[in-house]
């Protein structure tokens, strides 16, 4: 009998596209598959483009429309296909359009390119001057997996991203989607899917690394019959968007790990506790699981298996620590989102006291591939102890900022060289920050570290969910310690008296070092505060909060004397250390510098060298650069 | 009943017990000021922290949070358990810098300089003692946290006045630092911190304006038995 909800559901979704029928077995998902792609004419030319958030920003909409209308004033919308997509990654580039078949890629499309982008395909030409250059060598690529930022990578997980509408079950379909699904209903018993899952070795992609299959056996084998799975997707790093660019651009691909979690564990309901700052991953995310209803991918007897389980969305308020997973229960719970004692682990005593098992949103999303291809296959990708990929989200100094897909293992300076392109600029690399806020600050002499979990965590900073923040020799390390503790100390819940106090301290002491405040003493105190914030705290947030610090005092130390001992900021950053003068030899007395000074701190008779006044000067900076004669020093 | 060892002594504790009321119980001092007997459990102030073995793994943590297990081995006082707890004070203290149950812990403690300052210390340790007895106790939910981090605080809801107060002054007899004022004026009782006036029943015997309507109330609703309609005529003393 079909329920009010479904009746409803099954509306909705049909009113959201196309006919919706129940698949009542593994024969009618094939058999729709089968449809779909014979429906699909693989000549007809397809253009895409990227409509995750970063492109979003780039006005990628704005293209959309323009080639909507383009494809429609030349009478084209029954030979080309066009599809907006999730986030393709290369963010640094956007707005990205990529032709299929050709995947002839265009960077930093704007919407008056529509028509000479429709005309070169109809020619079959490339638009030369959409291509990407790289910044470097000056070639120009055409293809998007030639381009350098692609070919390095291996995009298992977020390769799909590019050829998917995320709004539109049939486009997973139509890549192999919820094939996993069937072999596992079909030919695996829920034992078998956790065995391969063992086998694979798969490691919790959110930070832990913890063994995402004995965390499943644990809570399959914990005595309460009633059994939850979460989907961990209250991402909160800084500048990491791994996990919003899979939820927005291929949502399916995690509910589909997320059934086979269920299935393996014996749960017969999930949530998933999402940010509500992402309004595009809750948005794709809900349709995604009212389109699985509608098909009865979820709901009672999936695939006609007898298998029965529900998906619900939560979605968060945006505290950083409901990431954790005791807190996250809280919060699910309807409760504050606040960690608790957990003697007894989550896995066996989670939601409402049951058996709950939490994995981040990457880790769900390798299942289907684990299950569909193997743990075998896995097993070879990545080194000794971490398999699989990982990604990353590759941001700060480096010329290719963007999400970036590598098999575990691989050495930093290729993702930083390599992929990133290296630092801008020609200036010289400094550290990468990896792991969040709760990370550490790796130094050049490191780079050649391969990158997994556990040899991140000997050089003293951590994989976290993959946070990953290149700085070149203009970044003060001192300044980039507060930068951390600041956020820290506003995001940890308070409940400890360790990490609310502790992190507050150490912020107050580095804000009084890059003030030229720090005492002789400062330093040791600062290790004090670290050891008892670290050892002292609950949960993880507290017990990695003095990391940044930490890990900068490990490679920079001298940076942090030098403030304290010579008031002196060898980075030129921090405002009350520096001071701007004007060379007389290099300055002509042109007056740029002194027309943009906000402070009017800039006199002197135009044609002849100008004087900074030290003490009206707000060190903003913009006469170093307006200047066209290098005559403006910062000391 | 399950074995336990503290500092070296051997004790039988109930499972599941916290460790700190096992310890205590056995007249084995730990600092507290989090912790009471007939409330849950918070793990806030991480002064109770111990050393505790279970197998192979030794770890800090707090014994008020901890459940007493078969052949758990406790330490109180390693070296490092008493850095710990200092510095945990040293951070509390310029909270309530003028409270003598905080400096007196702090003296024990063998704190003789304050290291840090707070310029605005409103005396709160954020024990969370107050929320959990008017939850727990009480039953009123009236008061409880708000913000996060540094800006944690215990508030009305909204730092509007707390509606849900039957000023019973529950949260007044149990905070370690007294930073909870409570004001009998003629027929009014005040707290300033929960932006509550009530109005006060007087003994009807000897005139004393003694408890809050709105606690009588409360009572006669919500109390577990319902005391007699003339109960709450007569003040303590008169009854």
């Amino acid at each position: 009998m079909v329920g009010f909800l479904e009746t409803v559901i099954l509306k909705s979704v049909k009113e959201r596209g196309g006919p919706v029928f129940r698949l009542n077995s593994v024969g009618e998902l094939e058999k729709l598959r089968a449809e779909i792609s014979e429906k699909r004419d693989t000549g007809k030319p397809c253009i895409t483009t990227c409509l995750g958030t970063g492109c979003h920003a780039y006005a990628s909409y704005d293209v959309y429309d323009a080639l909507a209308e383009e494809i429609d004033a030349r009478g084209l919308k029954e030979k080309i296909e066009l599809r907006g997509t999730g986030c393709h990654g290369f963010c640094e580039q956007g707005p990205i359009v990529v032709i299929f078949p050709s995947e002839i890629c265009y960077c930093r499309v704007q919407p008056e390119d529509a028509a000479d982008i429709l005309a070169a395909l109809m020619e079959d030409k490339v638009v030369d001057r959409l291509l990407y250059e790289d910044p470097v060598s000056g070639q120009k690529y055409e293809r998007e997996d030639e381009i350098p930022f692609y070919k390095n990578q291996n995009r298992l997980i977020l390769g799909q991203n590019r050829l998917i509408d995320p709004q539109n079950i049939e486009d997973y379909f139509a890549q192999g989607g919820y094939k996993a699904l069937a072999k596992a209903l079909t030919d695996m018993t829920p034992e078998d899917v956790l065995a391969e899952v063992k086998k694979a070795n798969l490691r919790g992609r959110g930070g832990g690394g913890f063994p995402a299959g004995v965390k499943w056996e644990t809570t399959r084998q914990a005595p309460e019959k009633e059994k939850y799975v979460v989907v961990n997707a209250d991402e909160g790093d800084p500048g990491a968007y791994m996990d919003r660019s899979l939820l927005e651009g291929n949502p399916h691909l995690v509910l589909e790990g997320l059934i086979l979690g269920a299935y393996a564990i014996g749960a017969a309901e999930g949530f998933v506790y999402v940010r509500q700052e992402y309004p595009l991953a809750v948005d794709n995310l809900s349709r995604a699981v009212e389109q699985a209803q509608g098909y009865g991918l979820l709901g009672d007897n999936i695939l006609g298996s007898g298998f029965n389980f529900r998906v619900r969305i939560k979605r968060g308020a945006g505290a950083f620590v409901s990431g954790e997973s005791s807190a996250l229960v809280s919060a699910i719970e309807g409760q504050v989102g606040e960690p608790r004692p957990k003697h007894i682990n989550t896995a066996i005593s989670g939601l409402w006291g049951k058996p709950t098992n939490l994995n981040n949103v990457e880790t769900w999303a390798n299942v289907p591939f684990i299950i569909e291809r193997g743990a075998d296959w896995f097993n070879g990708i990545g080194n000794e102890g971490n398999k699989g990929t990982k990604i990353f989200s590759l941001v700060g100094k480096v010329n290719n900022t963007g999400l970036v897909e590598v098999p575990m293992g691989i050495p930093l300076r290729k993702i930083i060289e390599d992929i990133g392109g290296g630092i801008p600029q020609g200036k010289k690399f400094k550290a990468v920050q990896t792991g969040g806020p709760s990370g550490g600050c790796i130094p050049e002499q490191h780079l050649d570290t391969p990158v997994d979990f556990d040899r991140l965590q000997e050089l003293g900073s951590m994989m976290g969910s993959g946070g990953m923040i290149v700085m070149d020799e203009n970044n003060c390390m001192v300044d980039v310690a507060k930068y951390f503790m600041n956020f820290l100390k506003d995001e940890s819940c308070g409940k400890c008296t360790s990490c609310r106090e502790g992190t507050k301290r150490m912020y107050e002491i580095l804000e009084a070092i890059t003030k030229g405040e720090g005492r002789a003493g400062d330093i040791e105190l600062l290790e004090e505060l670290a050891w008892v914030t670290e050892k002292t705290s609950l949960c993880a947030l507290g017990q990695t909060a003095a990391n940044p610090v930490l890990s900068t005092l490990r490679y920079f130390r001298e940076e942090y004397e030098a403030h304290i001992n010579e008031k002196r900021c060898p980075a030129k950053v921090c405002k009350a250390l520096i001071r701007y003068t004007i060379d007389p030899e290099k300055c002509d007395g042109c007056g740029r510098c002194q027309r943009n000074c906000p402070e009017e701190a800039i006199s002197g008779e135009l044609k002849s060298p100008l004087v900074i006044d030290t003490d009206r000067c707000s060190r903003c900076g913009i006469c170093l650069e307006v200047c066209r004669r290098d005559a403006v020093v910062v000391e | 009943m399950v074995n336990i060892t503290i500092d070296g002594q051997q004790f039988q504790a109930a499972e599941g017990q916290n460790v700190l009321q096992a310890a205590l119980d056995n007249g084995i001092e730990i600092p507290h000021l989090c912790y009471h007997e007939n409330l849950s459990s918070y793990g806030g102030c991480r002064l109770c922290l111990v050393e505790i073995t279970r197998g192979q793994r030794t770890t800090l943590t707090t014994s008020c949070t901890y459940p007493c297990l078969e052949g758990i081995v406790v330490r109180t006082d390693t070296p490092e358990v008493l850095k710990a707890r200092r510095l945990v004070m040293e951070l509390l203290l310029p909270l309530a810098p003028e409270a003598p149950q905080i400096q007196a812990l702090a003296r024990e403690m063998g704190i003789s300089e304050q290291r840090f300052t707070e310029e605005e210390a409103d005396n709160c340790i954020r024990c969370g003692l107050c929320t959990r007895a008017c939850t727990e106790m009480v039953g009123a939910q009236a008061i409880t946290f708000s913000g996060r981090g540094y800006r944690r605080a215990v508030e009305s809801p909204f730092g509007e006045e707390a509606v849900d107060c039957i000023g019973c002054g529950t949260c007044v007899y149990i905070c370690p630092t007294g930073c909870i004022e409570m004001l009998d004026r003629g027929t009014q009782r005040t707290l300033p911190k929960w932006k509550r006036t009530l109005e006060l029943k007087k003994c009807t015997k000897c005139g004393w304006p003694y408890i809050p309507f709105a606690q009588i109330e409360f009572a006669r609703q919500r109390g577990q038995e319902p005391p007699a309609a003339d109960w709450f005529d007569l003040c303590p003393n008169c009854r």
